[in-house]
């Protein structure tokens, strides 16, 4: 069974939202999504200043097996993105919910991270797949 | 549930992540395929590859039928357990199949055949050997590994018995020998040295168990892909198929025109193939960002191909591929990649060998 941090928000395209408390929020994907995917080989991110919107495709996480897009969960502008995955993109295999953070959003409405799953939900998402 | 080889419980007990494989139940990867991958590049790997079919032929004319049956000529074997690429053609010229033939003597042959193809081989074989004085024997009592990597000498000498190891040391490659119960062959499929061994059913769990004590690293399906896509080798289905002679996917050099008297399945059909010219299967390079994949278009010197194989080599840390284009192909091509159009380099399929690349 795979870890699915209970104080994380997620995405039903596998992407976790962890609340930073100061109006961003850092994005990352699953334990499930990685495990999905296998070894990642590329990690394509956003420029920082990036203006997106819940649903765009910002990302690309491209491992041996398929190229996986990867959506924004909330809309904002992009405020940091994980530079480290440039030369260590396994990171995000063996640390998703650590190191293996892609980017950060300083949401234009906090209110949104509602509209995402908590744990339990995203759990009982991946038990249909 | 699919089928099982003898050593799939071997497999759960490893931490295989198991998945089907042509109606096989078998290993993807045993947690990282890229550590899998480079292990094999760097030391040693065990495969477990009983999946594959083992097909006996014997009899008076056992070497005629496999003249006829097969493109390459069977009659250039000389050395017993000597090996030979080849490939089942249909009255098209289209692959049946690629595999390798095992000489013994001319009435004795082994056939080791794709798992994907199991049952149109065997119906196709039988079906020509009908005409012919042989006898056709698929060994599903036998199972199967493949130890590679540079250290495969040194691992196998620690699970053979001295005087067993004797019998294949310092062996050529493509050359098989019975060493008591083992048949033991130095041929692959990731363009390392190493060793491809026919075993007992009952005994492959052992002999498993033993490679792994000797820290020969367990490697699954997905390792095996980039290591073969590395060392420029087609995978069936996918580089070539019934519809694609061996002209078009790289395999002419396993094709025996000479002799020109004698006639194989397929003989005509590639001799006027030959004649009007053909498509041919290249290795494509991309050292920018991305991955090349099976299926995108390439763009040529005079039209458009695609990609048969491609992945990010781990060997490299780039993508290579194998596409099928136009002959006309120059030295570069354009690739349709997700959002973008790519220019890539064209080279020999052929990217790895011996840990080191050959670009």
């Amino acid at each position: 069974m795979s870890n699915i941090p209970a104080d994380l928000k997620y995405a039903s395209t596998h992407e976790w939202v962890r609340d930073e408390g100061d109006g961003t929020f850092t994005v990352g994907i699953s334990e499930h999504a990685q495990e999905l995917l296998g070894d990642m080989v590329f990690v394509e991110l956003p420029d920082v200043g990036d203006k997106v919107a819940t649903g765009d495709d910002i990302a690309v996480a491209e491992s041996v097996k398929a190229a996986s897009d990867i959506y924004a969960p909330m809309t904002g502008e992009v405020v940091a993105v994980n530079e480290d995955l440039e030369d260590a993109p396994e990171t995000v295999n063996n640390d998703p919910y650590g190191d293996g953070w892609l980017f950060r959003i300083k949401a234009e409405d906090s209110g949104e991270l509602d509209n995402l799953l908590d744990a339990n939900t995203y759990e009982a998402s991946i038990d249909e797949d | 549930m699919g089928s099982k080889t003898p050593l799939y419980d071997a497999h759960l007990r490893a931490e295989a992540k198991m998945v089907d494989f042509h109606g096989w139940d078998m290993p993807l990867n045993y947690g990282s395929q890229i550590e899998e991958h480079k292990a094999v590049r760097e030391h040693c790997g065990v495969f477990d590859v009983s999946h594959m079919t083992i097909v006996d032929v014997e009899g008076a004319e056992a070497q005629n039928f496999l003249r006829y049956l097969l493109a390459n000529d069977v009659a250039k074997l000389k050395t017993p357990g000597k090996a030979q690429y080849t490939s089942m053609l249909n009255e098209n010229g289209g692959v049946i199949d690629d595999l390798i033939v095992y000489f013994f003597s001319e009435t004795a042959y082994r056939l080791v055949v794709n798992s994907a193809t199991r049952d149109k081989d065997l119906g196709w074989i039988e079906k020509v050997a009908a005409d012919f004085d042989v006898s056709v024997k698929e060994r599903d009592d036998m199972a199967m590994v493949a130890v590679q990597g540079p250290e495969a000498a040194e691992k196998m000498q620690q699970v053979l018995s001295a005087e067993q190891f004797a019998e294949i040391d310092g062996m050529k490659p493509f050359l098989g020998k019975n060493v008591d119960d083992y048949f033991i062959a130095t041929t692959g499929y990731t363009g390392e040295k190493g060793y491809e061994i026919v075993v007992p059913a009952g005994q492959i769990e052992t002999l498993w168990n033993q490679l792994l004590e000797a820290g020969v690293a367990p490697c699954g399906l997905g390792a095996r892909d980039t290591l073969r896509l590395e060392a420029g080798m087609n995978l069936y289905g996918q580089d070539m198929d019934e519809e694609i002679t061996p002209l078009e996917a790289n395999m002419g050099w396993s094709v025996a025109f000479d002799p020109a008297e004698r006639d194989f399945m397929g003989r005509k059909a590639l001799e006027q193939k030959k004649a009007e010219g053909h498509d041919k299967l290249v290795g494509l390079v991309m050292k920018d960002k991305g991955v090349l994949r099976h299926g995108q278009k390439v763009l040529v010197e005079g039209g458009e191909g695609i990609i048969t194989s491609g992945s990010f080599s781990p060997t490299l840390g780039f993508s290579v591929a194998m596409a099928r284009v136009p002959a006309s192909v120059g030295d570069t091509a354009e690739v349709e990649l997700r959002k973008k159009n790519v220019t890539v380099q064209v080279v020999k399929p052929g990217f790895v060998r011996n840990g080191q690349s050959v670009l």
